[in-house]
């Protein structure tokens, strides 16, 4: 199974209908088969801060929002996610390629890729750390369904390996 | 086009409980999302609606918030933004514009500081945010300067996305703390946009 295909198609057995994102290079076939998907309203944003304000606003509005970026967005946006998803208890799916891990040819990303588990960790946000395609249709399904009952931000981490 | 409702003599900026006042009044089936601090404490006070969002920390995200409900469903939004939460997140007013949601009304209450933190400036005194707003492409502008009345009706009549620029005197009004939880406030405003559902 091919790993772009089985996160899709877990978005979309998970009923996820709203999008926002910023890209990262191993996003970028997912990105184009969720803005060509006319059920999953897609909103490229600016910055993840501002991607998770709206799908905050989105899911008030009755949908069901996801995030899609790179691990370095995660630090973007621990101020959003501690007093507006955590403080009122709004659920989230955040798909994140996790640079920084085994594999990564830039130094640059090594800093940010080795603290990411541990800011989800201080936040106390759970987390998916799939290996493989079919583990990510589970886990990505899994980690909605958790999202939705308990009110609370789930992360998904795809290391370089899982691509 | 800004369509500016000031007189061009001397005039004094309003309060900005006042001016809450006087737009909260002239709305009445529109959702409102509406920037932390004394903001929210403020609209709290003079008129509390199970149409209002109050946020209560995120600072910089109302107009986000506002932008992903009014993409979400079809009721207007209007958000009660200020200019240092603006300055936070200015790529917001980049996105709002592409996005160009029709039901959504974006107030930013210009006081040129950070209010609810002691009154320190903002850069908003040397930047015209209005300006700004319409330097991007807002087509349907909007400024008020001065005390008085607020007529808020040719805004709502507007296509959005619309940008309107209220400024304000600096200063909080002696308004106590709001008195919900977090979760009373945001189950009350997703029950009320659920049942008044406009398909």
């Amino acid at each position: 199974m091919d790993s772009t295909q089985a996160v899709y198609q877990a978005l979309k057995e998970a009923g996820i209908n709203f999008i926002v994102s910023i890209p990262c290079v191993n996003l970028s076939k997912l990105l184009e088969m969720v803005e060509c998907d006319s059920k999953i309203t897609h909103v490229p944003v600016t910055r993840e801060e501002e991607g998770f304000g709206i799908a905050a606003g989105a899911y008030m509005g009755g949908m069901k929002p996801a995030i899609l970026m790179q691990n370095s967005g995660l630090g973007n946006s621990v101020n959003v996610l501690a007093s507006l998803y955590q403080l009122y208890k709004i659920p989230i799916l955040m798909v994140m390629s996790h640079r920084g891990t085994e594999g990564e040819f830039m130094s640059a990303q090594i800093p940010m890729g080795n603290a990411t588990p541990r800011v989800l960790e201080s936040l106390e946000l759970p987390y998916f750390k799939p290996s493989t395609p079919e583990k990510a249709l589970k886990d990505i399904k899994k980690a909605w369904e958790i999202s939705e009952s308990k009110g609370v931000p789930v992360g998904i981490l795809l290391e370089i390996t899982f691509w | 086009m800004i369509l500016e409702f000031s007189r061009i003599k001397l005039s004094e900026k309003m309060e900005r409980i006042n001016a809450i006042k006087t737009i909260a009044n002239q709305i009445d089936d529109e959702l409102v999302v509406c920037n932390i601090g004394f903001p929210s404490r403020e609209l709290y006070q003079v008129k509390d609606s199970p149409n209002h969002f109050y946020m209560l920390g995120s600072m910089g995200m109302a107009s986000s918030i506002g932008l992903g409900l009014a993409i979400a469903q079809a009721r207007k939004v209007i958000v009660f933004d200020g200019d240092g939460s603006v300055l936070m997140n200015l790529g917001s007013l980049v996105t709002i514009y592409n996005q160009a949601p029709e039901n959504l009304i974006l107030v930013v209450i210009d006081n040129e500081c950070y209010g609810s933190t002691g009154s320190q400036c903002t850069y908003a005194s040397t930047v015209d945010l209005g300006e700004v707003a319409q330097s991007i492409g807002f087509k349907n502008n909007f400024k008020f300067s001065e005390s008085g009345e607020i007529n808020f009706q040719p805004v709502l009549e507007a296509e959005g996305p619309i940008f309107v620029h209220l400024k304000v005197k600096a200063g909080n009004a002696d308004v106590p703390i709001i008195d919900m939880t977090p979760e009373e406030i945001i189950s009350r405003f997703m029950k009320e946009i659920k049942e008044k559902e406009i398909k």
